[in-house]
């Protein structure tokens, strides 16, 4: 017990200390970060008196404290570049790319000797003699090698003791600073992140607790005292959550501070000039915000720098300033952030995009060739692109801009890229303000109710059931020209659909997928508080977490990703390897759907849905099997049964036609296709073309397994009903095959 | 051996218990919000003054008949690395104070799947307190029945 005592004695003892070095680290944190701004733009502009006070102050005041607290090693380091300073600042040494390197590098020698006493309690071991001796001989040379840039300065005679020309305007504004620092600590206090991380979480408590007492309120028109009381409860609620989510919310600034100097950095060491600008640094998030999008930001800036921006002569051939500009700009728009970032490189080469992708086997090469430029830019946030040929220790860190999207989609964020050849590239992120408390939309499905974070939603429509069709017994609603695929959410819980007179939809977007998702009713819409769920609902992807209900219930958030993931929503990617098999990029805007459209062997042209196309593809006559009556290709590891598009209509059509089956070539066009879960390949005549029809102007079909007929490149053209084909077919296989059994022989 | 505090309920017929300081706390009847897709014995989860509680449902734990619809049931909060959970049971009991004399083992003809859940009885005046195994009850989201 005795033993007890005194080291607790022990303990609050250092805790006194503690308290100081912990306030001087954090100090000290704060003015570097400032400094390695204030000695780029020092190097931008010699002359900027004010400048140079600011980082003399910074390394003087570190010096001070660190001797202070015995740090002898930091104090001896900082008193070499506050020496360096004190000759620049009285004008003896002019400012130049060593000197600015070397006052960096102070500061990177500072830092590392911070986390040395954050750590350990000391400042390390090193005692970069190099870097101090750099100092003193920088500072001893004093104007020998520096250029003469400022023509009205005399020049500084090789002396270790400086000249003291004293011009005018040398005289330091460090007391007027010093003065408005004063009033500025005056009117802020330090508070530890804990404590508003902990107001955040009771406010989120008071938040569950005011919809609480609004659902009890509701039915109570006729008292009105507690109906005000509750009126009033809400509007302080309100007010409250406001003022505490404002006190977590830093300037953008924090997260971009340090991106001048990685970029010169990395420019230096690439042989590139290149600048960063930024506009609306004060534009406020979140911290938790902040901290997550820190890391795709930065790996966004070096691969401009890297990639984007050109090496000087390149840059000079193209009539481009020699400096790059790496641009960022951040604002609030609509209860979001928006980050622009943008740089006047050489933009991004699609072809080589392209090749890249063909190389990486993404794609394949008439897949490639139809790629529009759009869906080429976003092939680089695949995973496993790079177009580097080597990967650079600089950008190339093992992070691709499949992170990057990856990690902003984690917050509910998102980044599209434009480009163009020779002028640069934008990437525009955007970014919600805040996680933990988030806006939502209530849903019913059967008795339960449901919470879809409001980032994710695009509209609510409603539908009757007739009006819901179904392509192969996949649900879909037109939605202005385009089919949008259904995922009922009660089936996708494992329970039954509520018959209605009319269902309500939430279209929802996530990770590259729409779909509509069909619920009984939409309750409210409601700021909830995210919940951390134990770790026994790990496996079950389909909720984000929890939330307490204004009836104090637990209700559970969907996670709309994992949803989509589970009702087998295409991703763009996967309907872009199905829609790239054909240009449409031109009937990309026209409403409607997609068409096939190809011939039988007679040269009558038909059309299906491209949506039933799994694949298109050639086999070699040759390459015909037998197995019983069926015909057979070997396709990847499976045997893929084919059915000739001729005979299922023959056979429909009950006519007397009964010429030749294929007349084609040794080439056998074959359209795959997924019937009831297998397979089924159906050989056609020729495929010419996709067209974008609104099948609502179909004309009723003439036969049976006709859709209906409508007039494509001026032809009478019949669309199919496939699937209606071939379940039929499924009934009497043997006889429509029956035929086919001329082709293998 | 010192005696030791059992925190005791029922279960279906059974009159079960666990170590007294395993347990965090016991709440009456809570609205409880079922999660599709989860382990089948997962109840739900309720709100414990703001805080998310996973209830196992016991009777499905310990493959006892499920419990008729609106029938009583009472929680039993106990934390485990996962976070806290509720042992969901029909009644709460006493606390009562066993020792180890009044210990035995189950006996050999118990050879139910669930058998292993109970580490043994303690023959008390008017019953018998079946020791559940708290550890082998949380686990089972691993393979059932071993």
């Amino acid at each position: 017990m005795y033993r007890i005592a005194r080291h607790d004695g022990e303990i609050r003892m250092s805790n006194d200390m503690d308290d100081i070095v912990q306030e001087f680290l954090v100090e000290s944190y704060e003015s570097l970060d400032r400094l390695d701004g204030d000695l780029l733009a020092l190097e931008r502009d010699p002359r900027s008196k004010d400048t140079l006070a600011s980082i003399f102050r910074v390394m003087h005041t570190i010096k001070g404290t660190c001797g202070f607290l015995g740090f002898s090693r930091l104090e001896r380091v900082a008193h070499g570049a506050e020496s360096l300073l004190g000759g620049l600042r009285d004008g003896t040494i002019q400012v130049n790319p060593a000197i600015a390197s070397s006052l960096l590098a102070t500061g990177d020698a500072l830092r590392q000797m911070l986390s040395n006493i954050e750590r350990d309690g000391n400042d390390g071991e090193e005692d970069f003699l190099h870097l101090v001796a750099t100092l003193e001989r920088l500072r001893a040379s004093a104007g020998a090698s520096a250029p003469a840039r400022i023509p009205t300065t005399p020049p500084s005679p090789r002396a270790a003791k400086p000249a003291r020309p004293a011009p005018p305007q040398a005289t330091t504004p460090e007391p007027v600073a010093e003065a408005a620092r004063g009033s500025v600590a005056d009117a802020n206090i330090r508070v530890d992140v804990a404590i508003l991380d902990n107001l955040m979480t009771l406010v989120g408590e008071l938040v569950l607790a005011r919809n609480h007492i609004a659902t009890l309120t509701a039915g109570t028109e006729h008292d009105p005292v507690l109906a005000a009381a509750a009126q009033h409860l809400n509007s302080i609620t309100a007010d409250l959550q406001d003022g505490v989510m404002r006190t977590r919310l830093q300037p953008i600034h924090t997260a971009w501070a340090r991106f001048p100097r990685v970029v010169r950095d990395l420019g230096m060491a690439l042989g590139k000039q290149v600048r960063v600008e930024t506009d609306g640094d004060d534009t406020e998030l979140d911290r938790s915000i902040i901290e997550a999008i820190k890391d795709p930001l930065m790996h966004l800036v070096r691969n401009a720098v890297d990639h984007g921006i050109e090496l000087p002569a390149e840059r000079e051939a193209a009539g481009k300033p020699l400096e790059g500009i790496v641009h960022l700009r951040a604002s609030h728009e609509g209860g979001q952030v928006t980050i622009v970032m943008r740089d006047d490189g050489r933009g991004i080469d699609l072809d080589k995009v392209r090749a890249r992708a063909l190389e990486r086997g993404m794609l394949r090469a008439e897949q490639v060739k139809k790629l529009s430029a759009h869906d080429t830019i976003e092939l680089i946030f695949q995973p496993g692109f790079s177009t580097v040929d080597q990967v650079t220790n600089l950008s190339g860190r093992g992070v691709g801009m499949d992170v990057v999207k990856t990690n902003l989609g984690r917050i509910g964020g998102s980044v599209e890229v434009a480009t163009t050849a020779g002028k640069g590239t934008t990437y525009t992120l955007k970014i919600p303000l805040t996680l933990a408390i988030i806006p939502a939309l209530l849903v019913r499905s059967g008795a339960q109710r449901y919470a879809v974070p409001q980032v994710n939603l695009i509209e609510l429509v409603r539908a009757t059931p007739a009006q819901i069709e179904t392509v192969h017994g996949a649900p879909v609603l037109r939605l202005r020209g385009r089919l949008l695929p259904l995922v009922y959410l009660a089936t996708e819980l494992g329970g039954e659909v509520a018959a209605a007179s009319s269902h309500h939809i939430v279209v929802l977007q996530a990770d590259d997928r729409r779909f509509g998702l069909v619920i009984d009713g939409v309750t409210d819409s409601a700021e909830i508080v995210v919940k951390p769920v134990g770790g026994y609902l790990k496996g079950v992807d389909t909720f984000a977490g929890a939330t307490i209900l204004g009836d104090g219930t637990v209700g559970l958030i969907l996670d709309v990703i994992g949803l989509a993931r589970r009702a087998h929503v295409l991703t763009k990617k996967q309907e872009r390897e199905l829609e790239q098999l054909y240009d449409h990029s031109e009937e990309r805007e026209a409403p409607g759907v997609s068409l096939l459209v190809f011939t039988d062997h007679e040269g009558g042209r038909m059309a299906i849905p491209l949506e039933l196309v799994t694949r298109l593809e050639e086999f070699p006559r040759a390459e015909l099997e037998s197995s019983g009556p069926f015909p057979v290709v070997q396709y990847g590891k499976e045997i893929l049964h084919l059915v000739d598009i001729s005979r299922l209509m023959l056979d429909r059509r009950r006519t007397s036609r009964t010429e030749g089956l294929s007349t084609a070539g040794e080439a056998l066009p074959v359209i795959v296709y997924l019937h009831e879960g297998r397979r089924v390949g159906v050989l056609v005549g020729q495929i010419l073309d996709v067209v974008r029809h609104d099948l609502v102007e179909l004309q009723p079909g003439s036969r049976p397994g006709v859709a209906g007929t409508m007039i494509t490149q001026g032809r009478v053209t019949e669309v199919l009903d496939l699937p209606q084909i071939l379940s039929d077919w499924d009934e009497d296989a043997l006889a429509a095959l029956t035929g086919l059994e001329e082709l293998s022989a | 051996m010192s005696p030791q505090l059992y925190a005791t309920f029922t279960v279906h017929d059974r009159y079960l218990g666990v170590p007294v300081e395993r347990v965090q706390e016991v709440l009456r009847a809570q609205a409880i919000t079922p999660v599709p897709l989860a382990h089948p014995h997962i109840e739900g989860l309720l709100n414990m003054r703001g805080q998310i509680v996973t209830a196992l449902d016991l009777r499905a734990r310990l493959d006892l008949p499920a419990r008729e619809a609106g029938a009583p049931t009472a929680n039993v909060i106990v934390m485990t690395p996962e976070g806290p959970l509720s042992l969901l049971v029909d009644a709460l009991g006493d606390v009562v104070t066993v020792s180890e004399e009044l210990f035995e083992p189950p006996p050999e003809t118990l050879q139910t799947d669930t058998g292993h859940l109970i580490k043994g009885a303690y023959k008390l005046d008017d019953a018998l307190l079946l020791d559940l195994d708290l550890d082998r009850t949380l686990d089972f989201t691993s393979a059932r029945g071993t």
